[in-house]
Parts: structure tokens; sequence; C-alpha cells
């Protein structure tokens, strides 16, 4: 037992080699995460926050590669572990819960036999006791009557009962870490309410910490302590969520904010910030962000930000490095 | 009041399930999923009507409805006071240069295999809108600059596109035909936030400079209040609740309209833990007796559970199907 941080990420960078050259899709990323604390990684398509996620819990594809940095579970080093003893760590100590529930889930096994047997393979218990606990993890879950839900097949699930079940699954062997990436993204608004008050329940509940990873602002707002804003690969900015969303610090989260639409407001148009995100293929010298930067100046243009530390609140953005210098 | 550009009239839509073998000996015929059930929606020129509602209510049946890529089972779509099922050949064709759709997914909406150039010249060749080759060229160079792009880009495939810069094309395409009416139909859920905030102004740009007038259909109720003048809120086939957009948002009637606006995610409620509305939408093949919100609505009755409720006014500008609120109860 360690009693450090959950999680620590420390310089991760991820390469995808093509046949051309050597993508970075993510650059000198670090954070720590404490236990029980929700972290949410936000950011555009492309931005690395799911590479970050997957290469965290050894999902990671090839040709995707870790090229750089280390990751702490638990105080265990687990960027370099073999997919073997990957496996161990997933689903005990780290669990994963995707967008697509059927990424999760076999179609051709019922709910319970799959929940028995992820039970078993971290648990030490008998197949009964195994099932007791698939039914207590299924109550526990918010699914309506789960002794005749546990002999059903994935396929007699509605979307948001599936997503229930994939946390169910998550939460076999009491991980103290959860990724979830985009975990409401296909579900319905009112289903996606269902779920992330589950989410949060169960967090507060068993004191797992998670890294929700979401393009939804709205949703990080509600449910993360702290939050880390990807652009290009990069952290932008990670701070306390209220900081974050109420004073943005890089021009990139405060442009962000003010783009997205709100219920009841009588804004006519909304900001924009020009042009796109750049491919990874041609990411601009200096910080990624400075074509599109409505405050930038000079050295934007040929140096990369480094990131500054402002009492808890991480910005990569000359703006505030320049004060220090 | 001049009569509205568009006439959703009593509008049915209904689909049989599967014609195999089974349904020809079960008793009582063809089950019928009923994807759009009696909606009744007037567009005035120059207005946005919102449609919001979660998936599988039937609004992007309305949509297709609304274009004619589909015909109605029962009711009638009227653009410009005429009926398109009863058009003739040469009205119809008339009216779809007037009548445009943006679809939902920028990437499957576009022939990969053509340039730029030929996905919005489509619409032109087959209207026979433009008299000679260099005439058309000037028109998608004008289209788009129109959107944003440069004229440069029509040599290029959709491949070297971002989704926000297809999605503009797929509005020059809309646009080629001069049309007065778009049917948008969920245009930025496949964008990332600061993408569809160009889109958005795109669109509210285009329709003052063209009076467009807009079915606009999204799940994204943020979405709907910013673009949207009037809004119908779609549940199981049916408009529950319609109203101008300011009114429905800041005083909603229906159950169903409350229970969405409390679970949106909302950026100025940090840490907030919502009360999530219970239940799931139920499966259209087997809706419930009555209203078809009565499973999950709190306040219903015994009457909820049988009859179903006819959407009235409410005296305040809002249309509203519920017998709560028609009795004085909610």
């Amino acid at each position: 037992m360690h009693d450090g941080p959950i999680l620590q990420v420390e310089n991760l960078r991820i390469e995808i080699p093509t046949r051309h050259r050597t993508l970075v899709a993510v650059d000198d990323v670090s954070f720590e995460l404490a236990r029980g604390e929700v972290l949410g990684v936000v950011g555009e398509s492309g931005a690395g926050k799911s590479l970050t996620g997957a290469a965290i819990i050894g999902l990671l594809r090839p040709p995707g590669r870790i090229a750089g940095g280390r990751i702490w579970i638990d105080g265990k080093r687990v960027d370099n572990l073999s997919q073997a003893e990957m496996r161990k760590v997933r689903g005990r100590i780290a669990g994963a819960i995707f967008q697509d529930p059927m990424t999760s889930l076999n179609p051709l096994f019922t709910v319970g036999q799959q929940l028995v047997e992820t039970i078993r393979t971290h648990l030490d218990m008998s197949r009964a006791e195994a099932r007791a606990r698939a039914l207590s993890l299924l109550a526990e879950v918010g699914i309506p009557a789960p002794e005749q839900r546990l002999d059903q097949y994935p396929h007699q699930f509605s979307g948001g009962m599936r997503q229930r079940v994939v946390i169910a699954l998550a939460l076999c062997a009491n991980p103290k870490l959860i990724i979830a990436d985009e975990p409401t993204t296909a579900l319905d608004v009112s289903i996606q309410a269902q779920i992330i008050a589950l989410l949060k329940r169960l967090c507060h509940e068993h004191g797992t910490a998670v890294v929700l990873v979401t393009h939804d602002m709205g949703v990080i707002a509600e449910t993360a302590d702290r939050v880390a804003v990807m652009y290009t690969g990069r952290i932008a900015e990670l701070g306390p969520v209220a900081e974050v969303v109420r004073a943005p610090r890089h021009p990139y989260t405060a442009g962000l904010m003010a783009s997205i639409p709100a219920i009841g407001e009588t804004r006519d148009r909304l900001y924009q910030i020009d042009g796109s995100m750049p491919r990874l293929t041609n990411i601009p010298q200096g910080c990624p962000f400075n074509p599109r930067c409505p405050a930038v100046f000079d050295r934007c243009r040929r140096e990369r930000p480094e990131t500054v530390d402002l009492g808890g609140h991480r910005v990569a953005c000359w703006k505030h490095g320049e004060q220090e210098a | 009041m001049t009569a509205p550009l568009i006439d959703l009239a009593g509008l049915s839509r209904h689909f049989a399930l599967s014609s195999g073998l089974n349904t020809r000996f079960r008793k009582g015929g063809a089950k019928v999923v009923r994807a759009v059930d009696s909606v009744d929606i007037e567009i005035a020129r120059g207005e946005t009507f919102g449609l919001v509602g979660e998936s599988g209510c039937g609004k992007s049946t309305v949509a297709r409805l609304a274009v004619g890529l589909m015909r109605p089972t029962e009711g009638a779509v009227r653009f410009d006071r005429v009926d398109l099922a009863s058009a003739g050949r040469r009205d119809l064709a008339a009216l779809r240069r007037r009548i445009q759709m943006v679809f939902q997914d920028p990437y499957s909406s576009m022939n990969a295999r053509w340039r730029i150039r030929e996905i919005i010249a489509e619409p032109l060749r087959t209207l026979n809108l433009c008299s000679s080759p260099a005439e058309m060229d000037r028109r998608i160079d004008e289209l788009l600059t129109l959107v944003g792009l440069s004229p440069a880009d029509k040599r290029k495939y959709p491949h070297e596109f971002s989704g926000g810069q297809r999605q503009r094309i797929s509005i020059a395409r809309a646009l080629s035909t001069n049309p007065e009416f778009l049917v948008c139909d969920e245009p930025t859920s496949a964008l990332d936030v600061s993408v569809q905030s160009q889109i958005l102004n795109l669109m509210k740009d285009l329709q003052a400079e063209f009076d467009l007038t807009f079915l606009f259909i999204s799940h994204n109720l943020a979405v709907i209040s910013h673009m949207a003048d009037r809004v119908g809120v779609m549940y199981l086939g049916r408009i529950v609740e319609q109203a101008p957009a300011q009114r429905l948002f800041s005083a909603p009637r229906h159950p169903y309209t409350k229970l969405l606006l409390e679970t949106v995610p909302d950026l100025n409620r940090i840490g907030y833990t919502r009360k999530p509305m219970s239940g799931e939408v139920p499966n259209p093949i087997n809706p419930p007796s009555g209203c078809p919100f009565h499973p999950r609505c709190a306040f219903a009755n015994d009457r909820c559970k049988q009859e179903r409720p006819s959407i009235r006014a409410d005296g305040q500008g809002t249309l509203v199907a519920c017998h709560g609120v028609q009795e004085g109860r909610i």
C-alpha cells in the first residue's frame, strides 16, 4: 500500500509512426491524481485525450506507442510492464469505461457470465460467491430486477443499461482508479445525467479516482474536481474546475468557454476561434495555438511556451510566462 | 397573419416492422411503429423552428418528410401553400430548388470520390440551374467564398477537409440552388464545440443575408436555444410542447420538457449533482397507453394512463399535450 497519489503521469510522449514520418500525438503531458479525485480531460478530437487515457491503462493500440515519460498507478510503475503484467493491474487496480458499451461486452455471453468471469479473474472467490457479488454490483449500478437481468445477453439491454453493466464490470475488483473515456457521449441527455450521477456516487462511496475524458465541458463542470485542457497533444491548462471554467488563463480555454452556447442566454453570435486545430502533421512552431490566438506576440511564434504554475493552476502560455521572466 | 411558408399538418409516418413470414401468420397483421404521429408545425418565412428530442423520438423522420425525401402516411407537407404529395412533376421540380437539407454527418453525406466542384455542382446540374460551364464555375466560386472557403478548394477531395470545413461544403451545396427553406438535421452534432460555434454563426449570417427559413433539429437544448425562434419538443413521435424559444426555456410547461432542461449539463453549475430523470424512453414498438410519458412522469394519474392528451394552447403562447397542465394540476 502506497499513500501518495493514485496516478502519476510524468512527461508522457506518445508517438504514431507512419509511412512518411513519426507523429507526436501526445507531447510532454504530466499530471497527478489524488485518491478519490476526478480529473476531467477535455479537448477537441485529435487533441490526444483518449490516447493519454489508453496509455495509462496499457490499452494503447499499435502503431501508437509510449515513446517517453513514465506512469505510476498506486505507486507501481506501469508504462514498462508486459501485457500479462498489465492485465493484472487492469481490472484489479484500474478499470476502464469506454464510449461504446459494446467494446467492453461480449455479445455471446450473458451479462452474468461476463461479470462472474471478471470477478473470479481478480478475486479469489467461488462461482457462487462471484455470482452473489455480480448481483449486488448490478443492483448497485441501478439495474432493476438484477436476478433476471443477470442471465440476459447484452443485446437485451438498452444503451444506458449496457453502460451501467460496463460500469459494474469496471467495478468488479474495487479498483482505485477508473479511466472513463466519453462514457456518456453515445447516450441521450436524460440517460447521460443518470450515468454521470451514478459515477459520481460510486466514486464518492468507494473513494475511486477517475480520469474523465470528454469533449463536453458541461459534464466536466459538474463532475470533475480539476480539469486538464488539451490541445495538439499538449496540456494547455490544468487547474481546479471552477477556475478553469470561470477564469480561464489560456487564450484557447477562454475561447472554448465563450464558444459554448447556453440555454436562455441572449447573445446573438457565439464567440468563435477562427480556423481549426492543426493536424499532427502540421503543428506550428512555437506555441501550437499561436496562429489562432487573439493575444499572440512574437515570442509565441518562435518558442514553445513553458508551463507556468500559478498556484495549483498550470498554464502553458507566454502571456503568463513573461511575468516571471 | 400571412400563410406560413411551411405547413406540416397532421403529419404521420408509420413504418411496418419486418414483412417476413412471421408477420404474415401473426394475427392482426404487421406491427407498426408510429415514428411520427399527428405532428403540426407551421414555420413563417425567415423564422427558425427548433425541434428537440432524444434519439428515436422521430425528429429526423420529420426532417425527411419536410424535404419530401419520404412520403407521409397521413397528413400533408405544404410549402408555400402547395402540397408536396399532390404537386405535379413540374411543380415538384420547382419546389425542390426552394427546399434543401444539411445532414448531420459531414463524412457520409458526400461522395468521397468526387471533387468539391462536383459535389456542389450536383444540385445545379440536376435542376438545370446554370446555362454554361463558365457560369457554373462562377457560381461554385461564389458559394465557396460565401461559406468561408476559398475558390481553390473546389479542386480538392472531401478527405482533405476537417469536419467543420466539410459542413461548410454541405452548406454551400445546400445553398447552391438559392433555396428559401433549409432543413438542418443535427448540423453541428458531429463537430467539436469551437467548430460548432463557427458553423452556428455562419448559419445565422446566411439566414440574415438570404432571408432563409430553418427547420433546425438537434438533441442539444443549448444549441436550439441559441438558434431557434420557436421550439417544439418531441417525445415518441409526438410534439408534447411547442412555444416561442424564450418562453419554452424560461417557463417550460410539460413535465418532460422540465426534466429535459433539468438534465442538461451546465457550465455554470460547478459540482452540481442533479436529480436525474428516472427510466428511459420506451420502445416505440410498444408505446405506453395513454400519455406516452406517463411511466416516467411524477404527476401521472389514472387518466394519464388511459387517455392520450391532445395538444392545446395554455393561453400564454405555449401549446402543451398534458392532462396535468390542462387540468391545472401542474
